[in-house]
């Protein structure tokens, strides 16, 4: 049974519902969450109070270390950072506190906190609220990392995010909050670490990210009718990462395009790219190929924004280089 | 240095400015053997412990607790079970008090598999959830935060525990102390912000890195009282303690104690500590040692004799011992441990 088409945004917030309903130990803590500028926790304070949907002060480093404290006795906190960009005013609470109660504690923590946090360029925001930050929180081990690029994988990952014993980073993409998908009336879990093959294809693998995954598709659509069958995975969780999947389509295909909106250098295409290649390089027809902006900040100005932004067009060009040998 | 000269007759700063003297805990001659047995514990422990980092068993950071004791052991004094603790990296004594395993503390800091943390946290990353302790936390000020969120469940679950979140001078000067102060008052969540003032941030004394160096005011514009305590008289601590609580448990929200404090040691192990004069660690040491006020009551007051004394350290000295003996006995941590307790 479905809800219906609903909005990637709406989607979290039935999620949140749901989590809420069940467990009086999720709270919810964040700037204007109770407005919700994104509409994810928008009528949520309504219907559990002001004590389970509590607005925060501007001041994310405290209210960050307050809910990975309160998590250390139990509590469920799911702790809003308006934008991923933000992470850097907290980023000690995230990377020392948060990623290492558990290890540092030989078990005896446990941190159920889920982080969850926006990311993504289109909109002109600018180059502090705009970046994709994923790879940075990756790339700290004891925190788990979750980039849905759709309503239905985001509802079913966050209900798993708020079960898990954390600490989880849950990124959401802005550009995505506006998207429809058949969401279920009741939101089943989606386990970490499994992959979706949104497409499947013989001659490439297209390892697509977050809103990366929309382009990857228009591009393997014109691909088909080109005759190249293009295979499309997107991890949707980067930590844990499901490898394997991504090794057996490589494996099979021969060839591999990983397509990220994040870091062009030390980012998570760089990062599947040196993996898979550890892993079957003999299988590899040709080399690694990445579609990522470029090495610079993201830019104001909507023509620069979106030449910055990786385009179907790009993804394109990536893809017939990397059938053509080269 | 504004440490009073004697602690139990000298009024300190605070005291003088608001005309009233320092009140001091009336305490029982069996609380009193309690106070002294658990600060000598302390003491012969860390005592241990730089011996044994002298000798290469415990590696890395080090930070020892000698000459604060009556801090931990007057604050901790007033605390009941369900109440949590957080402090820093120099959280030994913080542990011992709170009845943490001492044979468990010391193996942590020779990395042993039956250390506290299975060897994985080392010195500043020790966490005993059961008695209420909540870390050791290597990165200054940022379990002010963390303390915070312990007072905030306190809140949500309605109890009437409290959070005692410990602190030094230098994490006095970090940005969260203060996101902190404001939640916490906002909420009126049930938190002591402690400040051990040491006088020294590792090497920076306070006069070159605070604007302020009265602490204990800087909580004012946050509308969070505060109060500077002697923290070498056990008592006065305690009475300062009982109060605190009172404060938090009767629902009024956060509070600051400023405990006026001095470490003889530097700020860790390999601190040579030039920033000071032997001679000034030696006139505290002399004047105002915390074991030394409390030993003066019991022999005054006839509670214990010297001998009596002697055989109590004996019996300290042989908890430390076996802590110590445990500590180099107990087997390395199994590699395989690198890749448990963590995600991902």
């Amino acid at each position: 049974m479905t809800a219906g088409n609903q909005t990637y945004a709406a989607a979290l917030n039935q999620a949140l519902n749901q989590a809420m309903a069940e467990d009086t130990n999720v709270i919810l803590l964040g700037e204007d969450i109770s407005e919700s500028v994104f509409g994810v926790t928008s009528g949520l304070r309504e219907i559990y109070g002001p004590k389970r949907v509590m607005d925060m002060p501007i001041s994310e480093t405290a209210f960050v270390g307050m809910a990975v404290g309160a998590a250390m006795t139990g509590l469920r906190p799911v702790v809003e950072i308006m934008f991923n960009d933000f992470m850097g005013v907290c980023f000690d609470q995230i990377l020392n506190q948060a990623a290492k109660a558990r290890f540092l504690s030989g078990g005896r923590l446990k941190l159920p906190l889920v982080i969850r946090t926006t990311m993504g360029a289109g909109d002109s925001s600018g180059a502090m609220h705009s970046q994709s930050l994923a790879h940075l929180v990756t790339s700290i081990a004891g925190l788990k990392v979750v980039m849905p690029s759709n309503g239905v994988d985001a509802a079913g990952l966050l209900l798993t995010a708020l079960a898990d014993d954390g600490p989880v980073v849950f990124i959401e993409h802005k550009g995505l909050y506006g998207d429809l998908g058949a969401v279920t009336e009741e939101i089943i879990p989606i386990p970490f670490g499994e992959v979706k093959v949104i497409r499947s294809g013989s001659d490439m693998t297209v390892v697509a990210t977050s809103a990366m995954v929309k382009p990857a598709v228009e591009a393997a659509e014109q691909l088909g009718d080109e005759g190249i069958h293009i295979e499309i995975i997107d991890p949707r969780t980067t930590s844990p990462l499901d490898l394997d999947s991504i090794i057996a389509s490589v494996a099979k295909t021969g060839r591999l395009l990983v397509v990220d909106e994040g870091a062009a250098r030390c980012g998570i295409a760089a990062d599947i790219a040196a993996q898979v290649q550890a892993e079957c390089f003999k299988a590899l027809k040709a080399p690694i190929a990445m579609v990522t902006p470029p090495h610079t900040p993201v830019p104001y100005a909507p023509a620069a924004e979106n030449a910055w932004l990786p385009q179907v067009s790009d993804i394109l060009q990536a893809a017939k280089r990397l059938m053509a040998g080269n | 240095m504004a440490i009073s000269k004697s602690a139990a007759a000298k009024k300190t700063p605070s005291a003088r400015k608001r005309g009233r003297k320092p009140a001091l805990y009336n305490a029982s001659p069996e609380e009193l053997l309690t106070f002294y047995r658990q600060m000598l514990l302390i003491r012969r422990f860390e005592e241990k412990a730089g011996q044994m980092y002298g000798m290469g068993l415990i590696g890395g950071f080090c930070h020892l607790y000698i000459g604060q004791e009556a801090v931990v052991v007057g604050l901790q004094s007033a605390l009941k079970d369900g109440d949590s603790i957080i402090t820093g990296y120099r959280d030994h004594g913080h542990m011992l008090v709170a009845d943490c395993c001492p044979k468990a503390v010391m193996a942590e800091l020779t990395g042993r598999s039956g250390g506290i943390s299975q060897g994985k946290g080392g010195s500043m990353h020790m966490f005993d959830v059961e008695k209420g302790f909540y870390g050791g936390h290597g990165i200054v000020g940022a379990q002010v935060s963390l303390g915070t969120g312990l007072a905030f469940a306190h809140h949500y679950r309605g109890n009437d525990n409290v959070s005692m979140a410990y602190f030094g001078d230098g994490a006095a000067n970090q940005g969260q102390v203060y996101e902190s102060f404001n939640m916490a008052k906002l909420w009126n969540l049930p938190v002591i912000y402690v400040i051990e003032n040491n006088q020294y941030a590792m090497g920076t004394a306070i006069k070159r890195a605070s604007s302020e160096v009265e602490l204990y005011k800087r909580g004012e514009s946050f509308q969070i009282p505060g109060k500077q305590v002697d923290g070498m008289n056990v008592l006065a601590v305690k009475a300062a303690a009982d109060e605190a609580v009172a404060h938090c448990r009767a629902g009024k929200g956060p509070i600051i104690l400023e405990l006026k404090t001095y470490r003889y040691r530097g700020h860790s192990m390999s601190d040579p500590a030039k920033y000071r004069s032997k001679e000034e660690v030696q006139k505290i040491r002399s004047e105002q040692d915390a074991l030394e006020l409390v030993k003066a009551m019991i022999l005054n007051g006839g509670m214990q004799d010297e001998a009596e004394l002697k055989a109590m350290d004996k019996e300290v000295k042989a908890i430390v011992a076996e802590a110590a003996e445990y500590a180099q006995n107990s087997p390395e941590p199994d590699l395989a441990e690198l890749y448990t307790d963590v995600e991902a």
